[in-house]
Order: C-alpha cells, then structure tokens, then sequence
C-alpha cells in the first residue's frame, strides 16, 4: 500500500491507466476512472465525510451504494452548486468540486459539536415539541431563525441553474429493474423470448453485488461475457447511470437518467438529467437488498461499514478501509467479506454474534489465519474522527474484551429493497427467515426476482431471473423458445442467518438506528414510552426514515427495536408506506423544459406584434398576452390607464378584445339551444340584432356572460368571457353529445379565427364612418345592439353596436390574418378625431364605472339574484339553473350581493379583496362582504369600487369600513347604487 | 398513468381529456320543473370503489365526450364509446 493511501497496488475494477483529479475544499485530490467520489476520498484515507445532522458528530461512508446516509457532499460552485449529494453515487469525473458539510467553521473543527454535545440531552425526539416554548406565546418565533439556520445539512444555491434538463416519454414491453444477476438473467430471457427490452440500472456498470466480489475470480470474465452477450441483442436496450423513481398506476415508471459524468455542455444543447415517462408491458423488478447495520453504541463512528461496503471498497474499488478489520455479524455473507480482506494482507477478526455458526465456513476462515469468536456481540465502537478499537462482549453476558481495529464492518442482515414494488400500494410482507420484508404480491405483468424476494444465493438469483424474463415477456406477448440460464463458475456463497437477539437499552453510548437524522435507540424508547408505538408515529415523532435515504439502512431495525419494546412479533409493527421517489431527483429534472417562458404555453392575439412595436407595456392574463396600458398615454400603469379612461369617456379609443372566447353556433335546432341554455329568451332573437345573455350552472351560480348575435336564420355568433371560453365550449358539446343529442345544432370554436376589437368613445360612430365612408353605420342603420356582416375591400367583417364601457361602442370581429389590416385602418383613418389604442388597465376600469359585472364578480358562487340581474331571467321559458335557482338559500334576504362603493377618503383607497364591516362592527372575521373590482373614476375624480355585502342595495347610502389587514388599512366607504355613469343609459343610445 | 381509449382516435394519455364526471347519473328532461330531481342529481351521487361509469372529452383531440368504464380502485380503463351514440347507459355492441 502507498504511505498515506489506502489505495491497493493491484486489482479492483478501477482503471488506473486514467487518473481522474479533483478537489475536496480547495484540496487538490486524484482517483481513477472506475471510482466514485466515495471510493477515491476513501483512498485518499479521507476519514471524516460530514458532520451528522442534530448531534455533530463525525461521520464516515457507512455504504459503497445508493442507500448511503452519512457521506453526503455538495457538489459544484454557483448555480450548479447541487447540496446533499451522497458521494457513493457520484462517479468521479475530471473536475469536480467537492465540499464537505454541516461542519462550522470546518467539518474537521466544528463547534457546533461541542455546543450540541452539552445540549444532547435536551436534543432527543420531539425535542422541539417540548422545549422552545417559552417564556411567551409566541416566542417560538423568537427562536426559530436560530434554529431554522441549524437545521439542515448542507445550503442551496438561489442563482440561476445553468445546466440543462429535458423530459422523454418511451414505451417497451419489458422493463427490467436491476442488473444485478437476477437483472442480467431477466434481461437476457426476455430478450431471448423476442421481447422489446429495457434494462435500467442506476450505477455506471453492470453486476450489481457481482461487482463487489474478487476481481481475479472467475466470475468477472462471466459476468463481462453476460454483458457482451446483452450488448449484442438489438430488442434489448441498456441504461446505465438510470434510476427507476416511482411505479405509477398503468404500468408507467419514472426514470432518470444522469449525465453528469459527461460534462454535459447546456449551451450544445445536452442535458444534465432526463427524466423519462415509460410505459411498459411488463415489468421485472430485480432490485436486490440492502445491508442491515447492527445497533450498539457508537456504531456510527468513521471506519464503521456495512460489511459489503468493505468488500466492495475493497475488490472494485481496490480500497482497504483500513489495515486491521474487526467483522461483526449475525450471518453467513460477512465470511466472504472476511475471506477477500485476509486475501489483501489486511488481518482480520470475525464476531460472529451465533453460537454455532456454520461449521464448513468457520473451519475455511480458521485455516485460512482468520479468527473467528462465536456468540459474541459488538458492546461499543471506541473512537471519536476514527475508530480505534472494538470492545465485545458474549451475547449471553459476561466480561468484555477490547480489539483494536480501524475498521468495522457490520452485517446484521439483508433487507430487499421493497420500495418500488410497494408504491402501487402492495404493502410488503414480513419474512421470519430473514428478519425482514419481502414483496407480498404483485400486480398483473409484475414480477420479482432475486434478492429482492428473499433469495440471497448467485444460482437462486439467476434461475428467478430467467423466469421471472419468461414471464413478463410472455405477459407482453412474446414467447420464443429460450436456453437455459447461463451457469455460474462459481460455487453458491453461504447464506445463513440468524436475526440479532434483543438487546437491553444502550447505556454506554448512543446506539444509532438512523444514520442520517441522528435517530437512536434512545429515541425509540421515548417514542414508546410516550405512547407513540405505531411505525407511522414512530417515524414521525423521531424523525426515522425521513431524512433523503428514505430509512434504507434504518427502517427494519426500527421496527424490530420498537416490536421488541412493545413485546409483540415484528409483522404487527409492520412498514410505512414508500412513496417516490426512490432516491432524491433534482427540480430541474421534473420540470425539464418547461420553465421561465415556456413553463405553459403563450396565447397571442392576431394584433400582438403591432402592440409590441407600438408602445404597449404587455401584461399576462391567463395565458394570454394582452395590452395593459400603451406609453402614449403615461410612463407607468397607474397614470396611464387613466388618461386612456379620459380618452374613451370624452372622445374615442380602440381596444384589441381578440381574446373573447368566440362560439359559431350553427343549426335548425339553434334558437332553441340558445334558449335553454341562456336564462333569458333567445327564441326570437331577430336576424341583424345581437343580444347580452347570462348563463347559469345547473345548480343556479352563474357560470359565464356574453353577447350572441344572430347573422342568419341557423347562425349565430357566440362570445364569452376570456377566462371561461374553454369552459362554457365544453359545457356547450357536454350538453350536445350527452343530454340532447335530439337536437341539431353544431357549435365550433373560433376564438382564434377572429381579431375582435372595441371602438368606444362619444365620437367612436364619427370615426367608424372615417374608416369605412362605404358603410352606413347610422343610428337608424345600425341600432344599439344592432350586428351585421358586411364587406370592406375584400375583408369580411362583423360589426356589432354594442358597449362594456358604457359609452357608445363597437365591436368589430375580422379574420385574425386581417386583424392588424383593419385595426391600422381605423387608426389611421380616425386618427383626425384623436382615436388612440387602450389596453386592459383601461378597459376594465371603464366597466366598473358603468357597473358591468365580470371575472371577478362571476366566480361561481353567486346568483343572478346576488349579481342584480334577477330580472333578465325569463319567466315564460325553461332555462338551465331555473330549478334550483328556487332553494330557499338562494333567495335569503341576507346574501351578499352586488353594491357600489365611494371612497370617502381623499388620501386613501379602495383595494380589491377588502373585507367589508358595518359602522360599529369589530374589525373580525369574515365581516358583511368583499371588495370585488376597483379603480380611479376619472368620472367621479375618486376611488369607486363593485363588491358584495350582505343585504347588498337596502344599504345605500350607508357609510362602512373597508378592511385590508394585509396592509393595515381600514378606509371608510359609502354604498351606492352599482352604477357610476349615465345610470339611464342615455349614451347608448345617441 | 391511465390512458384512455378514445373511439375515434384511438388510445391516449389522460392528460388529453377533460373529466367529466358520473355518466351513471341520468340528467332530468331539461325544463321538468321538478327541484328535487334536479337538487338529487346536482348534489347526490354514489362513489363507488371498483367498476364505474365517466364521462371524458377528448379536449386535445377529436373534443368528443365519450363514456368509459373505469375502475376506481385501480384505476384502470376498460371500454369506451361516444356519448352521443349510444348514450350512457348503453354499451356498444360486442
């Protein structure tokens, strides 16, 4: 070994021709091709990996594989600064930036572990239900930012992700989780049986544990000749570096695939992370198991390993952890470990905590200068940064005895990993053999297959695995002849086992059970002792299982301690429920490419370029773009809205209103649709005349306004509000196609045929004759509420009389491609008169001057009756809603409904979502009302507002509060009647 | 996640049809004058855990409401056919 490495001279699976650098802290550190980050800072003889979560304490590598919880590392600088990484997932690249954490000022010097030390006592679960509480209500805000800045491991990054992530959809009819033996074998058989394949495999080589074992045994050049032979099948597609998520209903999984170890470069377009929605036929879960840690004190000190870890390190990795090992274990898999560690010149001693472990590979590790003491248990691991000895003791009691060691690898079983196929919600099933759980059953086209199902052995691993392949592919359809699995070189390892024996409560040091969020047996017995014995309420009140590795090395042996506690058998303690993901997936991944801009999609309207190049400050409505305000009329939104104001209410403006929903309406059967669905009559709508329509849910809220004009004997032209032009088109076909299918009408969107515009103003009839000198567009022509087709230069238009404002008005409805043609057209041609655009700001403002409820006001939850438009229900005629427009509810005399409101402060104003109180009432709870819509009365010179208060018109000319808490503010306001201008509607009509 | 078959264009993401709630419920004759079968079905309806009956529209393509049968406790698609075809409560032939 090279002085100061623990890097070995030969073997592993490293490729040492390719030496790979990086930094840890600024510190220049090599590794190999082949490496993760873990495996070369273990080589580099980097003890001390972070500090733990609540209790500071030095941590090292506890695993070589995903279910790591101590070595967790950030990752990068800047915006692809990436916290909580665990470094045995990270294959080494050239490059990487490394970062140790939870240390201050270093994890090497950390003061917070001597705070947390003295505090210990007071930090055990639930501590923060019992302590913090004090001296006042409330000053747990005090110490909160304290605490908040405490907790945590590592820090996240607010600047800007750089990298790129993009989302796939992919289809296969077999999908094969895992290449580990059961994986490979799986992969091969369904490939074999004609199956259109997908292996997924998170780590960056195939073998699973078969990677973990001597590099000079026979079973490497198998395993490489297995995975040559899978490379060569067309149907048979490998993703290495993939992780499955989740399993979600119908067979779709999500996966994700890393880039990382690419550079991928974001400007070219590559991307950092994919996640792919795959939908398979079938799917085989080869997902293996997981090594239990043994629970004594101070198990969590740096140099304590999972046994495979050990092996690992040591045969892929060619990494001794240490040069004198202490094994402990309570089965058969750490002889191997054992065997491989002696092999490379590193002495051992094996505990093993069975009275009588197996005699045949006891007897081989004895030969083989290996010492071997039955029925004897770890009591503590002594050692603060690094271990330096082991005290044990027999199981039954007795003296201890002291090893020295700098390193202990532990095994107290192997648990499958279950997640995937519980997240359907087959819970799984306890198995005594293995003191842990297993798959219960699967769902149609699921199968298992190795350790996953409790079958720990190679041949056992390989036989289910081609069955298991058999099977899905056979589910999927496919079923040619296939060979026999391929034969291992290698004789079985032994398996045997025995579940550790209860252990008394830990009083020489903290036993830790979760690693990661510093949960011990200690907090076990609180949690017992406090009556919260359930796993659910267990994992809650300790925090156990919650921290990213999702309890992979923590869950059976909690639920063992606390089913030990509570003296019942382990299946009554049972598992919580594993939800996705499996393992932690960056934000950007999930939202792929739909961020900033592209987060949903953009509607624009036919008129949207000429707004941009002329002036107009833009605003989202939904998901449109639409005009707020145009710079001709102010530098800012509140100044320019009211001089737009000012231009409609005395002279003429033109509004782009393309973004009405618009509805053709077509057939013998129209009139009478419309009358059903309308609450007033649409039955005799004349031909050339258009006319103001409400429509109601069927349980009586009103669901949407607008305006329908009839163009012929069977069409008609629909317009709905903005935002619920989808709705009312589907509830339109809903009715159609499901209740009166007798009915022969044919309704089709064409919001996006038409650019829609409004010319509104005292001189607007003056400029539509400036723009179109061939028309007659007289009063007498063309009446208030009057519509007509007609023809201009080759340009098919609509034109309807009739105003939002309250000021004479026009709509003017082109096809989209003509849009700009005819809004420039009355520009220019109207020009003389001082016509200008006005964006929305404006528009709706106008509105609430004449009182024109909208959006805001139709929210769904009010009646005709509470909106002031009782009366425009027909009484002759049935109409949607009529029925249940009757409940006693409905009608009560104490509704909120519509009312006009003054600001009768000068210096204040009036805010939307004001909450409304009587004079005299407690500024409380859910006061008489609401401020629904706002603005300036350029009319009025004041803040005027339309809200809702409960016995609404009986109230006016009362004077009441105005409360918006979230300001602090409480204005006083009149009630009025919910008209502001021209009550009687005379401007309509000039 | 669940892909619904649609009658005209064949099999396709959920994500392209709109819910449409329970297709078992029979909508009273438009203008019945009757507030208890209306009150009865707005509000009232069974939730059953297994085989059920839904109304869908195919927003993000053919936009037709069709019937299918799903079940709840799966959550898995079985037939479906156009509304207006058959109706609700009939299946299609075979």
């Amino acid at each position: 070994m090279a002085s100061g490495s623990h890097r070995l001279a030969a073997g592993g699976r490293i490729e040492r021709a390719r030496p790979i650098a990086f930094t840890l802290e600024g510190r220049r550190l090599q590794g190999f091709g082949g490496d993760t980050l873990a495996s070369a800072l273990l080589a580099a003889g980097v003890g001390v990996l972070g500090r733990s979560f609540k209790y500071h304490r030095p941590r090292g590598l506890l695993a070589a594989g995903v279910e790591e919880p101590n070595g967790l590392l950030t990752l990068g600088e800047g915006g692809g600064r990436t916290p909580n990484v665990p470094a045995t997932t990270v294959e080494l690249a050239e490059g990487i930036v490394a970062t140790r954490q939870n240390g201050w000022p270093s994890v090497d010097v950390d003061l917070m572990a001597a705070l947390t030390a003295c505090a210990a006592p007071l930090l055990g679960a639930g501590f923060y239900y019992k302590t913090f509480m004090g001296p006042r209500r409330g000053s747990w805000m005090l110490y909160e930012p304290y605490i908040r800045r405490a907790a945590g491991l590592g820090r996240g990054t607010h600047a800007t992700d750089p990298d790129r992530y993009e989302t796939r959809h992919a289809f296969t009819d077999v999908l094969v989780i895992g290449a580990g033996p059961a994986g490979l074998a799986a992969a091969r058989a369904a490939a074999q049986a004609g199956a259109r394949v997908m292996l997924v495999e998170q780590d960056f080589a195939l073998g699973g544990s078969l990677l973990a074992t001597r590099s000079d045994s026979p079973l490497e050049p198998w395993r490489a000749a297995l995975e040559s032979e899978l490379q060569a099948f067309a149907n048979l597609s490998i993703g290495l570096r993939t992780t499955a998520l989740g399993v979600y209903d119908g067979n779709t999984l999500a996966l994700l695939e890393r880039h990382d170890h690419a550079r991928p470069d974001a400007s070219r377009g590559a991307a950092r992370e994919v996640i792919v929605t795959l939908r398979a036929r079938a799917i085989v879960y080869a997902c293996g198991a997981a090594e239990r840690p043994l629970v004594f004190a101070d198990n969590d000190r740096p140099g304590v390993m999972l046994c495979s870890a050990v092996r690992a390190y040591l045969n892929r990795y060619a990494v001794a952890a240490g040069r004198r090992a202490v094994l402990a274990t309570n089965n058969d898999s750490a002889y191997a470990t054992a065997r491989d560690l002696a092999a490379a010149g590193v002495p051992v001693t094996v505990l093993d905590e069975r009275a009588r472990p197996d005699a045949a590979t006891a007897q081989a590790l004895r030969a083989a200068g290996i010492e071997v003491r039955a029925g004897v248990r770890v009591a503590r691991a002594l050692g603060g940064r690094a271990l330096k000895g082991v005290e044990f003791e027999p199981v039954e009691g007795g003296r201890t005895e002291r090893l020295d060691a700098d390193i202990l690898g532990m095994s107290g079983g192997w648990s499958p990993v279950v997640h995937l196929t519980s997240h359907t919600g087959r819970k799984p099933v306890y198995r005594a053999a293995l003191d842990a759980f297993v798959p219960q059953s699967y769902a149609a086209g699921h199968f298992g297959a190795g350790a996953l199902t409790g079958s720990l052995t190679l041949s056992a691993a390989l036989a289910e695995g081609r069955e298991a392949g058999l099977a899905a592919a056979a589910h999927a359809g496919c079923s040619r002849a296939v060979g026999p699995s391929p034969a291992p070189p290698v004789a079985d390892e032994a398996v045997g086992f025995e579940a550790s024996p209860p252990r008394p409560p830990e009083r020489r040091g903290k036993a830790f059970v979760d690693f990661q969020n510093d949960v011990t047996t200690d907090d076990i017995a609180l949690a017992h002792e406090e009556g919260y014995v359930s796993v659910e309420h267990l994992k809650r009140y300790t925090t156990l299982g919650m921290g990213t590795d999702q309890g992979k090395t923590s869950n059976v042996n909690a639920a063992r301690w606390m089913a030990a506690l509570r003296g019942v058998e382990l299946p009554a303690a049972g598992t919580t429920t594993y939800r996705p993901p499996y393992t932690p997936v960056s934000i950007g991944a999930l939202a792929g490419r739909h961020i900033g801009a592209r987060f949903r999609p953009t509607r624009r309207s036919p008129l949207h370029d000429w707004h941009v190049t002329n002036g107009a400050v833009m605003i989202e409505a939904g998901p449109w773009l639409r005009p707020w305000y145009y710079r001709w009329a102010g530098d800012g939104a509140a100044s320019a809205y009211v001089e737009e104001m000012r231009l409609v209410r005395g002279g003429v403006g033109v509004s782009d209103v393309s973004t009405l929903g618009k509805i053709d309406v077509q057939g013998p059967d129209a009139a009478e649709f419309l009358n059903r669905v309308y609450v007033n009559g649409f039955a005799k709508l004349p031909i050339g005349k258009a006319r103001y329509g409400v429509m109601l849910n069927d349980d009586a809220t009103v669901l949407d306004d607008g305006t329908t004009a009839r163009f012929g004997e069977t069409r008609y032209f629909m317009t709905t509000t903005t935002g619920q032009a989808a709705e009312v088109m589907s509830w339109l076909e809903f009715l159609l196609q499901t209740a009166w299918t007798d009915l022969r009408v044919q309704v089709v969107s064409v919001t996006d045929a038409f650019a829609g515009m409004s010319l509104a103003g005292p001189r607007a009839r003056a400029a539509l004759e400036l723009a179109f000198p061939e028309l007659d567009v007289s009063d007498t022509a063309l009446p208030h509420m009057g519509a007509r087709e007609v023809q201009v230069d080759g340009m098919r238009l609509r034109l309807l009389r009739l105003s939002f404002s309250g000021e004479l008005a026009y709509e003017l409805y082109a096809p989209a491609d003509r849009g700009i043609a005819l809004w420039e057209r009355l520009l220019g041609r109207a020009a003389p008169l001082g016509l200008k655009p006005y964006g929305l700001e404006a528009l709706a403002s106008l509105r609430i001057e004449k009182g024109h409820v909208a959006g805001l006001e139709l929210d769904h939850r009010n009646t005709l009756d509470d909106l002031g438009l009782g009366k425009m229900a027909a009484s002759a005629k049935a109409y949607i809603g009529r029925e249940l427009r009757v409940r006693p509810d409905l009608r009560a005399a104490q509704r909120w409904s519509l009312v006009g409101l003054e600001c009768l402060e000068p210096q204040a104003r009036l805010r939307g979502g004001a909450i409304l109180f009587a004079r005299g009432d407690a500024i409380a709870g859910h006061g008489r009302g609401y401020i629904t819509s706002v603005t300036w009365s350029t009319v009025l010179d004041k803040y005027i507002a339309l809200g809702l208060y409960q016995g609404g018109l009986k109230h006016v000319g009362e004077e009441i509060l105005c409360a918006y808490p979230l300001k602090g503010e409480t204005v006083r306001a009149r009630i009025v009647q919910p008209v502001f201008i021209d009550p009687a509607g005379e401007r309509l009509h000039v | 996640m669940l892909r619904i078959p649609c009658p005209q264009c064949g099999e396709r993401d959920y994500t392209e049809f709109r819910y449409g709630g329970d297709a078992t419920k029979v909508r009273p004759a438009h203008g019945s004058g009757d507030l208890k079968s209306w009150h009865d079905h707005v509000f009232l309806f069974d939730n059953p855990k297994g085989a059920h009956r839904e109304f869908w529209q195919h927003v993000q393509g053919c936009r037709q409401w069709l019937v299918l049968e799903r079940d709840t406790a799966t959550n898995t698609a079985g037939r479906s056919w156009l509304a207006r075809e058959r109706g609700a409560r009939e299946a299609p032939h075979g």
